[in-house]
């Protein structure tokens, strides 16, 4: 156990000792430096699992940040930096996917879907209107009493045990 | 102290017959499985109560076998036992007791165990299930059966938690020490009493497309045993879930809760399935309609389920190429999917446009507000599968790697969201079959009143001024205060006399409570969501002892950093203290950085300082040198404005789905329903 300790507590002061990295600098304008910080979310670490560069402790993370900083104050645009990042990495560095054809689906999808679903229940109550369309005059009327009276008890108070 | 932990090592070693006892227990739990499924099948061809209750028996011991097994597992990492492969690969004789047990679920092999235990667990609580009728449940004691046969086989033929290793090593490789955290150990137990509990829904819907029929009084009755086992799965995963995102926001050391990683998406999918299902099970309790629907549901929660285990397991996630690493697994894995929700669908496809029926409902009613419900939920929830897997898809088409994060979903999911829980408070107020809108909107025009003087409010309080998370503040005052507004309409608060609202209360139903519990809870979760999201501010910066770091308006200043030696690790702790730049209040706070010999990892613990609602969360760093050249260590601050609701809601939801649960309306085994409410 004191054995295992010691091998640890060695090389414990081993890797503690190495890496005296050099700290993210900020930029000294606040506003550049809000700039980098929201490029930084969306930027994905190249060799971490999911991580933005914002989070991960990895070198490449850091060299990116001081690259994107560098940029900012050499006066390039978010999307010229954006577009730099993507020419040397391809896509999968920035975290929005990119608009074209491949990807409508991906960001048309949740759109289509929403309207197929909400399209399909419009269409199901048209046509149920449909069929209550065929009631004759008396059964409405009939029909609207039933539903009056319907209106008087179905006051949420008077029953409370509805849920 | 050592000599004795290494005693107990040898003994462990010495002790073979309790692994041997579990690996029997678990090839026993397979051959019940099979016995359960074959026996309820020919019951149910031949009408046969006994055949039945015989399956149901075996059921019953199938679920013991795998508690015995899973018990010996633990007794096997209890005793530190290396001859077992599992063992010897993640756990280590100087691991805490707690850390012992929970490497238990800690690995792929032992979880997929835990994964069989609670399918055998929760197939053991159906087959003592008493108000079932019999074609229905013999059905669903077969389709549990089954499903008990396919993982089994997939534990014992593939991933056996207990192989052997011949030499036995004299030390373990120990826990990936990350997952050694108390929020961690209990994390996988209740996730999977969540994922695996929708399997029931899941053997209950197959059930019911075999058995149902059309316009009958069966649906009401279905929609009613299946909705205490979709809202104990949905309160379990719900728990499972934020323990999850609590611990990552206080192990991985990053600052944030939720970061739309796949392994998260593939957790969230069956809880938004099973979110759904639980509100349209409520129609089709009450009004015998949307019946394919709440089947189809049943049926989609617990294959997302499966689908998290593939994806996860599988390793096709990180990489498409990782596929390669474990192949026979994850295809494994795949077919059992493949076949159980394939099967599953294909008899919904033949099977649901033959079970139409039910009642008819305007479209403001309470029915309709449910389905708009489920429409927005089923949207979100396929954009999370979308976003998910369409990196995965785009890639095997054509090569393309993309990345699909954060923004993404803050641009698809959360509209989404958003627009869903806007009508949420006017759910609950609408009447069955034909609601009043305008009678809806004076009962809630205080609380919107209220939520919108609320946004203005937080947009003048903080800073930087941000209209989308004041909007979003007032959304979340808005599901709090309008599901409020419900409680006391129906308490008739304030407008009857005191003695007659607490006589409400007590009469109103514990269902009535929960549901109120459940979106209040939501309300403060947005809260704190989108507070903690769009006013958070970090630092960073080289210190050394004596310095000062600030971040808005907290002041922390590093005091020391010295070396301590945990049971298992050795750290750097550096103490720290948090005070109001304005002076005043300060509290200690201890941050470390961990360092595990018997992995060779190091971890960071974060420093929390809880100020009320918020959160200041320090983290020490590598070490580095400060501005003026002198050695110091990097810290990073962030102050997490509300960070406190956004574990606190969800909490809130979950004892919101116990307190339903506790509704003696939905016990099961509580006979018959009760005369009309």
């Amino acid at each position: 156990m004191k054995r295992t300790l010691l091998i640890a507590a060695a090389s414990f002061g081993l890797i503690a000792a190495e890496p005296l990295s050099a700290p993210d600098r900020p930029l000294p304008d606040a506003a550049q430096e809000a700039r980098a910080q929201a490029l930084f979310d969306d930027i994905r670490c190249v060799v971490c699992q999911h991580e933005a560069i914002a989070d991960s402790p990895a070198t490449i993370a850091s060299d990116l940040r001081g690259l994107v900083r560098d940029e900012i104050r050499a006066g390039l645009s978010d999307a010229e930096i954006k577009a730099g990042l993507v020419r040397r990495y391809g896509d999968f560095v920035l975290f929005t996917p990119p608009m074209r054809a491949g990807t409508w689906l991906l960001w048309f999808g949740p759109l289509a879907i929403l309207l197929a679903v909400g399209g399909g229940l419009l269409a199901m109550t048209l046509r149920r209107r449909v069929e209550t369309v065929a009631l004759s005059a008396e059964e409405e009327a009939r029909l609207a009493d039933i539903l009056a009276a319907q209106e008087v008890r179905r006051d949420p108070d008077a029953k409370p045990s509805d849920d | 102290m050592a000599s004795g932990r290494r005693n107990r090592a040898r003994r462990g070693g010495h002790a073979p017959v309790i692994v041997e006892l579990g690996a029997f227990a678990l090839v026993l739990a397979f051959v019940l499985a099979v016995l359960q499924t074959g026996m309820s099948v020919a019951g149910r061809i031949r009408r046969s109560p006994v055949l039945a209750g015989a399956a149901d028996g075996a059921a019953i011991a199938g679920a013991v076998a795998v508690a015995v097994a899973f018990a010996a597992l633990i007794a096997a990492f209890v005793a530190s036992d290396f001859s077992v492969a599992n063992v010897a690969a993640n756990s280590h004789t100087d691991k805490p007791m707690l850390y012992k047990v929970a490497a238990a679920w800690g690995s792929h092999e032992s979880s997929l165990l835990l994964w069989c235990l609670v399918l055998t667990g929760f197939g053991a609580l159906l087959a003592r299930a008493r108000n079932l009728p019999f074609g229905l449940k013999t059905c669903a004691v077969a389709v549990q059966g089954l499903l008990g046969v396919m993982f089994l086989a997939f534990a014992l033929f593939t991933s056996n938690p207990f192989a052997r290793l011949d030499p036995a090593p004299v030390q373990g490789a120990s826990l990936n020490p990350l997952l050694q955290d108390p929020a961690l150990a209990f994390h996988p137990p209740l996730l999977y009493c969540g994922y695996v509990g929708f399997s029931v829904c899941f053997s209950l819907a197959v059930a019911a497309l075999i058995e149902g029929r059309a316009n009958s009084s069966f649906w009401p009755a279905w929609g009613r045993w299946v909705r205490p086992w979709a809202l104990a799965s949905w309160a379990f995963l719900t728990v499972g879930i934020t323990l999850g995102s609590f611990w990552a926001y206080y192990e991985l050391g990053w600052g944030g809760w939720w970061f739309w990683d796949p392994v998260e998406n593939a957790s969230f999918l069956p809880w938004l399935a099973g979110t759904a299902l639980l509100h349209s099970a409520v129609v089709t309790e009450r009004r015998g309609t949307l019946a394919s629907w709440t089947t189809f549901l049943a049926l989609l929660a617990f294959s997302f389920s499966m689908l998290g285990a593939f994806l996860v397991r599988s390793g096709v996630l990180t990489s498409v190429h990782a596929f390669a690493v474990d192949p026979e697994r994850g295809l494994m894995l795949l077919a059992i999917l493949g076949v159980s929700s394939g099967a599953a669908f294909a008899l919904f496809a033949w099977r649901a446009p033959q079970l139409k029926g039910g009642g008819m409902f305007a479209p403001v009613s309470r029915e309709g507000a449910l389905v708009l419900n489920n429409v927005f939920l089923t949207a979100s929830c396929a954009t999370v599968l979308l976003g998910t897997l369409y990196p995965l898809i785009l890639e095997a088409a054509n090569g393309a790697a993309i990345s699909v994060g954060p923004p993404y979903f803050a641009l698809t999911f959360v509209p989404l969201m958003a627009a869903a829980l806007l009508i949420l408070p006017a759910g609950p107020m609408l009447a069955w079959k034909r609601g009043d809108f305008k009678g809806v909107g004076q009962r809630l025009t205080l609380a919107a009143g209220l939520a919108i003087l609320i946004a203005l409010m937080g947009w003048m309080a903080f800073e930087p001024k941000k209209a989308l998370s004041a909007a979003g503040i007032g959304l979340g005052a808005w599901l709090i205060l309008g599901t409020l507004a419900e409680v006391a309409e129906r308490l008739r608060l304030f407008r009857a006399p005191l003695a007659e609202s607490l006589r409400r209360a007590r009469s109103l139903p514990l269902g009535a409570w929960g549901t109120t519990l459940a979106h209040a809870g939501l309300g403060v979760f947005v809260l704190g969501a989108v507070v903690e999201t769009g006013y958070r501010i970090e630092v960073a910066r080289a210190l050394a002892p004596g310095q000062t770091l600030e971040a808005g308006k907290w002041a922390v200043r590093l005091d020391s950093v010295r070396v301590v030696e945990g049971p298992n690790y050795l750290a750097e702790q550096g103490r720290l203290t948090v005070t109001l730049r304005d002076g005043g209040a300060p509290r200690p706070v201890t941050a470390e950085r961990r360092f595990f010999p018997a992995g060779g990892q190091t971890t960071t613990e974060v420093g929390l300082d809880f100020r009320g609602l918020d959160d200041v969360y320090v983290v020490l760093g590598e070490r580095g040198r400060t501005d003026a050249g002198a050695p110091g260590w990097n810290v990073r601050v962030w102050w997490n404005p509300w960070a406190r609701l956004i574990f606190l809601g969800p909490m809130i939801m979950a004892l919101g789905g116990l307190v339903s649960l506790l509704d003696r309306r939905l016990r099961l085994g509580v006979g018959k329903r009760e005369p009309a409410a």
